[in-house]
């Protein structure tokens, strides 16, 4: 497996754009922190209107995390055959990953609109406001990843994705894991841990 | 002593192909595991805290692993554990702040 | 065809001139400098913002201003002068002066920078516009200006209770330049940590550097926080979602908390790098080394990581109880060590010293003396039962202008003067700036210090007039001819800019100072080093052998590749403007939706047009 090295010194031997991007994600779990911990702050306080027991869909969900976390896998698929040179697979991968990703979107956006349908709109409750908001901005940042991977995917077919341009792929790889792995804290926190009760006032 | 050096690809360790299709069959059964728990109701007194240990679990696979943070220098893992240590003291101390605890 | 033999000597890079250079350049002195001009010309509108707020305080009863206009005064100054002076000015310095004093040509991302610059100049102008576009909402007067204070408290900021535009372009405008920010804030990590000179280690690096380095830190984690309590509130204004409506559910702490956990970090970020600077400065002007310069740079980053632990104090009047109340005072308390560890070192500096009272050092010292006076007002607040009296009245006042103006202002004015003939090639006048000097202390201190006196006595905050029975005239007086010498001072400064232009050439070291900026030229060349020097030392001009080779050598002797501009970070910037003026036309539906696709499809194009352009570092 060959890497070829970018022709740019640094004082540590990393890539600027790995270290950036690194950098970047460390920005993000703050992001998504404060959104996780005001879902888990307003839980159980809805004055009105459906909360988590009557309207999440764990098998559905299930299904839903589980299509995200293969996606994950055809990401690191991916990013290995580029590094390998290996053309045809890298776009197997790549456009595996995109799928699986849109997938995703598309079990979100049956969940959301079902969801309305059954009264849980994004201004009925504070469980509508909190949940859309937190899985609509996951949602945003998959349909960027989607996008990114299927720009990456055109390049490989116009030949200009090889071994040299790993890094590029790599770092897609690292934004797409990250969305993976803020999934799996929001699957957990929301959905299979629900309602915590208040405690009496 | 020079710090300079040319711009390296990801360090010499590797995860291979197999240990990519085998974490993503222990992601697989961590996920039925915790959906398992869920289902069951004589586990539902310890359902916190076990899904959020099992969830820290594949965190961390997916990190350590697809995200080559594990054979990466330890500067990601700076750079990415300070932000991230904030991030849960934040949530934390805001459930203590709003009294959920 | 000339018959003698040809030396072939590489073509020395020369920056390009012209308008158009300057719109697509991604050099980082080009992009220091028009950070500076513009957070100058916005510093100035804050303190005209100021300067009117302290004309209609200056006699009880006064009718200079209506008390509308006044909400929209002390908004925009607070938020003018922390986001669109303070912070700027900083960048400015970050932008011109850590490339130079890590041994780089550049930043990492040169484009990024160019972008987070276009992005502030487009997102303070679209803030401000907000003076003037009244009638285009319906509005009654021509302002529409954010008038929710700079902290913007809920609910009072909810389409209820501020139903016209005001508050929009409150979140917008910082939304907006929260991205400038941000990205300035992963370029320079990387910068500091990727391009540094061959043996410059961290702990060889400048204070100003470092403490640059952890402002970055602050910034990139502080950020996200306010994003999303501003994402709250204008989903809350716009869609009627319930994140703030207490009738729902929701708590208006919840906004206070994201804020201020946010804003606490954000004054830390307003006050490293001036503490920086001062670092710089001293030992330049006491002609010694910074006594305990690893302690000061521990000190630096505790203050950053402890300052994550302290955003409650200022909510001890919310009912937070009592061992919240307790944490908090107690991590507040604990703060004030590393920031006195701090003061001590630099007096211990100055001591046994051959001192130089030149302009800078003025305002270092200036610095340190008025952030001593702030730091103990604060450690007043950090008492929960005392701050019960203090809080929203003008002690609190008194105390962040002076860690704030004292502080952070007299420190950025020690750069310009200490850095100035760095950047332009000649130095500011010594006599104007020691007038400068003298007026602007004495009219700060005449400004604010009365505000302990009368916040004591019972003065609120935020309040457009106060009766004349209140016994409060004499301070107010005072603390209004205060901003006016304060002003003067500013004319002075001014003055001095312009009289300065035509001063002689500075040389590359003017002051005789140690660290690596000041080995090349005044202006620096635009490849900044003809050779990139191999670092022995902390202190390389002062130390023998500090540094490889010696005196650098006049023209780079190898050919140096200098990346040419890009049009794309002001295309990006301005894509984003214009989705920020279609949301703040939400009540409009479609003429909101066409406006915000129509940013989007630039910013998306933009970014691809970048992203795909050649371009080399």
């Amino acid at each position: 497996m060959s890497h070829a090295a970018v022709a740019h010194h640094t004082s540590t031997g990393l890539d600027n754009r790995k270290v950036a991007f690194w950098t970047f994600i460390g920005s993000e779990c703050l992001l998504f922190g404060s959104l996780i911990a005001t879902y888990l702050v307003y839980q159980g306080r809805s004055v009105s209107g459906p909360t988590t027991r009557e309207i999440l869909n764990i098998p559905l969900t299930s299904v839903s995390t589980f299509d995200l976390l293969m996606s994950s896998l055809a990401m690191v698929l991916a990013l290995a055959a580029v590094q390998r040179g290996d053309r045809v697979w890298a776009r197997v991968w790549l456009a595996t990953t995109a799928a699986l990703g849109a997938v995703f979107l598309g079990f979100q956006v049956y969940e959301f609109q079902h969801f309305v349908h059954e009264g849980l709109g994004f201004t009925t409750n504070l469980f509508g406001s909190t949940f859309f908001t937190l899985t609509g901005f996951h949602g945003a940042h998959v349909f960027v990843g989607v996008l990114w991977l299927t720009t990456l995917l055109i390049r490989s077919f116009q030949g200009k994705l090889g071994p040299e341009k790993s890094v590029n792929v790599e770092i897609a790889g690292l934004y797409w894991h990250f969305v993976d792995v803020v999934w799996i804290v929001i699957f957990t926190v929301v959905y299979l841990i629900q309602t915590t009760p208040l405690p009496a006032a | 002593m020079t710090e300079h050096s040319d711009v390296q690809h990801a360090s010499g360790a590797h995860a291979s192909t197999r240990t990519y299709l085998v974490i993503a069959a222990v992601l697989t059964v961590i996920t039925i595991v915790e959906v398992g728990v869920f289902y069951i109701p004589a586990l539902h007194g310890i359902l916190p805290p076990t899904l959020l240990i099992l969830s820290a679990a594949k965190f961390a696979l997916v990190v350590s692993f697809y995200m080559h943070l594990k054979y990466d220098h330890n500067l990601f893992r700076a750079v990415f554990i300070a932000p991230l240590a904030i991030a849960v003291a934040v949530i934390v101390g805001l459930l203590f702040l709003f009294r959920v605890f | 065809m000339a018959t003698t033999a040809m030396r072939h000597t590489p073509a020395v890079p020369q920056a390009p001139t012209g308008l158009w250079s300057w719109v697509t350049t991604t050099d980082h002195k080009r992009i220091g400098v028009l950070y500076g001009v513009t957070a100058f010309f916005f510093f100035l509108v804050g303190g005209l913002e100021a300067l009117v707020i302290r004309l209609q305080l200056g006699a009880p009863g006064n009718t200079l201003v209506s008390a509308e206009f006044y909400n929209q005064l002390f908004t925009m100054h607070g938020t003018t002068m922390v986001f669109l002076a303070i912070m700027p000015l900083s960048a400015a310095f970050f932008n011109f002066i850590i490339p130079l004093q890590i041994g780089a040509r550049d930043v990492a991302f040169p484009r990024l920078n160019a972008f987070s610059y276009w992005i502030f100049l487009l997102g303070g102008l679209f803030m401000n516009a907000s003076f003037f576009v009244g009638p285009l909402f319906g509005a009654g007067s021509l302002s529409v200006a954010p008038n929710g204070g700079w902290f913007g408290y809920a609910n009072l900021t909810s389409a209820q209770y501020s139903p016209g535009p005001n508050i929009d372009f409150w979140v917008l405008g910082l939304q907006i330049l929260g991205i400038a920010s941000l990205a300035a804030g992963f370029n320079f990590i990387t910068t500091i940590i990727n391009l540094r000179a061959p043996g410059m280690k961290l702990m060889r690096m400048p204070v100003f550097t470092w403490m640059s380095f952890v402002t970055q830190f602050l910034i990139i984690t502080a950020f996200p926080v306010i994003t999303i309590g501003l994402v709250f509130l204008m989903l809350d204004r716009v869609f009627g979602t319930t994140f703030y409506n207490v009738a729902a559910g929701g708590d208006v702490l919840l906004w206070q908390h994201l804020f201020w956990l946010f804003g606490h970090p954000e004054v830390y970020i307003l006050i490293l790098p001036a503490m920086g600077i001062v670092s710089e400065v001293l030992p330049t002007f006491s002609r010694k080394p910074l006594f305990g310069y690893a302690v000061v740079v521990y000190s630096g980053v505790l203050i950053g990581v402890v300052g994550w632990g302290v955003w409650a104090h200022h909510m001890f009047s919310t009912g937070l109880g009592p061992i919240a109340d307790s944490v908090f005072s107690a991590s507040t308390m604990l703060i004030a060590v590393p920031t006195g560890v701090k003061i001590f070192n630099w007096i211990g500096t100055m001591w046994g010293g051959r001192l130089e009272f030149r302009s800078p050092m003025l305002f270092a010292v200036g610095f340190i003396s008025l952030f001593i006076i702030g730091g103990l007002s604060g450690v007043m607040h950090s008492s929960p039962p005392a701050d019960l009296q203090q809080t929203d009245t003008y002690f609190v006042v008194a105390h962040f202008h002076y860690v704030l103006f004292g502080g952070a202002v007299f420190g950025l004015f020690a750069g310009m003067y200490y850095w100035w003939p760095k950047v332009f090639g000649h130095l500011l006048r010594e006599g104007l700036g020691k007038l400068h000097f003298w007026l602007m202390f004495v009219g700060m201190n005449l400004t604010f210090f009365p505000m302990h006196f009368s916040g004591l006595l019972g003065m609120p905050r935020r309040i457009y007039t106060y009766g004349a029975e209140l016994g409060l005239d004499t301070y107010n007086l005072i603390s209004t001819v205060g901003a006016v010498l304060t002003g003067v001072a500013l004319l002075v400064f001014i003055a001095n800019v312009l009289a300065s232009r035509r001063g002689a050439a500075a040389g590359a070291n003017p002051w005789n100072a140690a660290t690596l900026e000041w080995a090349t030229d005044s202006p620096p060349p635009v490849y900044n080093f003809s050779v990139i020097p191999t670092i022995k030392d902390g202190l390389p001009l002062w130390r023998t052998g500090g540094m490889e080779p010696s005196p650098l050598p006049a023209v780079p002797p190898e050919p140096i590749h200098v990346p040419g501009g890009s049009i794309w970070p002001l295309c990006t910037a301005a894509g984003i403007i214009i989705v920020g003026i279609g949301a703040l036309l939400h009540h409009s539906l479609w003429p909101s939706v066409a406006v915000a696709l129509s940013g989007a499809l630039v910013t998306v194009v933009s970014i691809f047009k970048w992203a795909f352009e050649p371009f080399e570092v």
